[in-house]
């Protein structure tokens, strides 16, 4: 095992599948025209560009007309969020969004602040959880959409999406949802879950990095982002990146196509995982929600040692992985997630996240138990912090 | 992003345990900002030379590679070399950090004029060579930053 590496950063970004690079191949060669052409060359890209809108938008009970391809999830959540405030500034100013959102929708709601919108960024429990009834008690007469990821990036906490669409529906606020770490890991239907809104990328279900989409329910009042041509349907400026977008259809058929038969082994490993670590090295926890999390997630602080030199140790091992700590977000605070969850800055700083894919097995998760239990405790041997602990015990 | 020299000292980091007889001792660095660095000297009273030097840093791998130079640095020199030691030096010694890492190397800096300034305290002088850094090290480099933009 030491000879090949234990990849274990999947919700960072996932390997390209052999049948996702299969279907992609010829649109970079063969079939290169420009899908607004109107010979032959083009109206091949055409049909390939169609049937991969097709496929994504049946991988979340969508119509074709209501998805619209981007180069990013972040670009879709950008979209989704700056568009849908200007288009809706007459009806009001107010945003309803978490404390644990990805940068792509905090960062767009603090920019959209600085233009007099009003932001209600909601707390989370100790799980990372929001709750519903704290959505309802937000809205205002002013709330023009409601921002909530569906899953967690960081810690794996699953939203009560389904809940939180039935009150938006109810109060006629537009809902979107960031669900980039949720395609292919949970079942969505935008209509039973009453989502007006959706961002997903690739990359992250074994797709090609560059390729995401919006959904955006059909009667949604929102501007285009990219202007400058009359691609996706007037809404998003730009030819079509062919190869990527027939990728990203491709990736989506396959990870939707066996979400319970994959969250089971996958919650399977990552729940001897956690056992493991906790059991077996003392002072950890476990950051997020037992059971409402993503099925390949495992967010883990160890106390009294920091994030980046863990990773340095395991990479050294083998094993590669992410972590919340400051050193590594290449910012002065650790993790605003971690901190969300009302963890101290010197326990967000020793967070690790291992999250999985399909291509990962149980032997490997003894290598990595194994691996951390050395590395932890090599850390600790050194850390000051856990010199007096050990003292004051002792 | 680290040189070797920085990677070959964290992995196996010089002078790494506590003094039990030390005569200087320094901590610098918050848990909070992510970095801790605590150093223990062994002074020769008549010769003012550090005889022998132990560290403890909890800290990324700058951190700990910069702890690790440092104590090598300072090894054998008389307290006023060591006080003469730059965190620049420490870096330059680790074939340089990356940009958003050379905080860490005050924290090495910060930690040796510490436990100097330990070593006069014990014998009861007040040092005046003491430079403290208030908050986090990253943040002192955000205020630098933050008064280039004003100027």
């Amino acid at each position: 095992m030491s000879n090949s590496r234990i990849y274990v950063d999947n919700s960072a970004t996932t390997p390209m599948k052999k049948e996702v690079l299969t279907s992609m191949l010829p649109y970079f060669s063969e079939i290169y025209g420009n899908p607004s052409s109107v010979y032959a060359e083009g109206r091949e890209a055409r049909k390939a560009v169609e049937l991969s809108r097709e496929k994504v938008a049946k991988a979340i009970g969508a119509q074709p007309n209501e998805i619209f391809f981007t180069g990013s999830g972040t670009e879709a959540d950008n979209w989704a969020i700056r568009m849908v405030a200007r288009a809706n500034k007459a009806k009001g100013n107010h945003i309803i969004t978490t404390a644990v959102e990805h940068h792509a929708v905090l960062h767009t709601c603090q920019e959209l602040e600085k233009d007099g919108f009003e932001v209600t960024y909601l707390p989370v429990d100790e799980f990372g959880m929001v709750s519903a009834e704290a959505v309802e008690n937000a809205i205002k007469d002013t709330t023009v959409l409601i921002t909530i990821m569906t899953a967690n990036n960081e810690i794996g906490t699953i939203m009560p999406i389904k809940e939180i669409g039935a009150i938006a529906k109810q109060h006629g606020v537009i809902f979107h949802t960031d669900a980039v770490q949720a395609i292919g890991m949970i079942d969505i239907d935008v209509n039973d879950m009453n989502i007006d809104l959706l961002s997903l990328t690739g990359h992250k279900f074994h797709g090609p990095k560059g390729s995401g989409a919006l959904y955006v329910r059909k009667g949604t009042k929102i501007g285009s982002f990219i202007t400058g041509g009359a691609q996706e349907r007037n809404k998003r400026a730009g030819t079509e990146n062919v190869a990527s977008i027939v990728g990203l259809g491709t990736a989506i058929e396959l990870a939707t196509s066996n979400i319970s038969e994959k969250t089971a082994k996958l919650s399977k490993m990552r729940d001897y995982l956690i056992n493991e670590i906790l059991e077996k090295i003392p002072y950890t926890r476990l950051n997020g929600h037992r059971t409402q999390r993503l099925a390949g997630n495992t967010n883990i602080s160890f106390e009294f040692i920091e994030g980046e030199s863990l990773l340095l140790m395991l990479d050294m091992k083998g094993i590669s992985a992410s972590s919340g700590s400051a050193c590594t977000s290449g910012s002065l605070d650790p993790s605003h997630v971690l901190l969300a969850i009302g963890l101290k800055h010197e326990i967000a700083h020793g967070s690790l996240r291992i999250s999985l894919s399909e291509d990962n097995t149980m032997e490997e998760m003894d290598y990595i138990v194994n691996s951390l239990i050395e590395i932890v405790g090599k850390l600790r041997a050194m850390s000051p912090l856990y010199e007096k602990v050990s003292k004051g015990n002792a | 992003m680290y040189s070797e020299k920085v990677m070959d000292h964290f992995s196996n980091p010089r002078n790494v345990g506590e003094i039990e007889t030390a005569n200087a001792i320094g901590e610098v660095g918050n848990p909070k900002c992510g970095d801790i660095m605590k150093i223990y000297m062994q002074i020769d009273d008549e010769t003012k030379t550090i005889t022998d030097v132990k560290f403890k840093t909890f800290g990324c791998g700058a951190a700990v590679a910069t702890s690790s130079m440092a104590t090598e640095m300072v090894k054998g020199k008389t307290i006023d070399e060591a006080l003469k030691i730059t965190n620049l030096a420490v870096a330059e010694a680790l074939d340089g950090l990356p940009p958003v890492k050379m905080h860490c190397s005050n924290l090495a800096q910060e930690a040796i004029h510490s436990a100097i300034a330990d070593y006069y305290k014990r014998k009861g002088i007040e040092p005046d060579f003491i430079q403290k850094c208030d908050g986090c090290c990253s943040s002192c480099h955000n205020h630098d930053h933050e008064h280039e933009i004003e100027e």
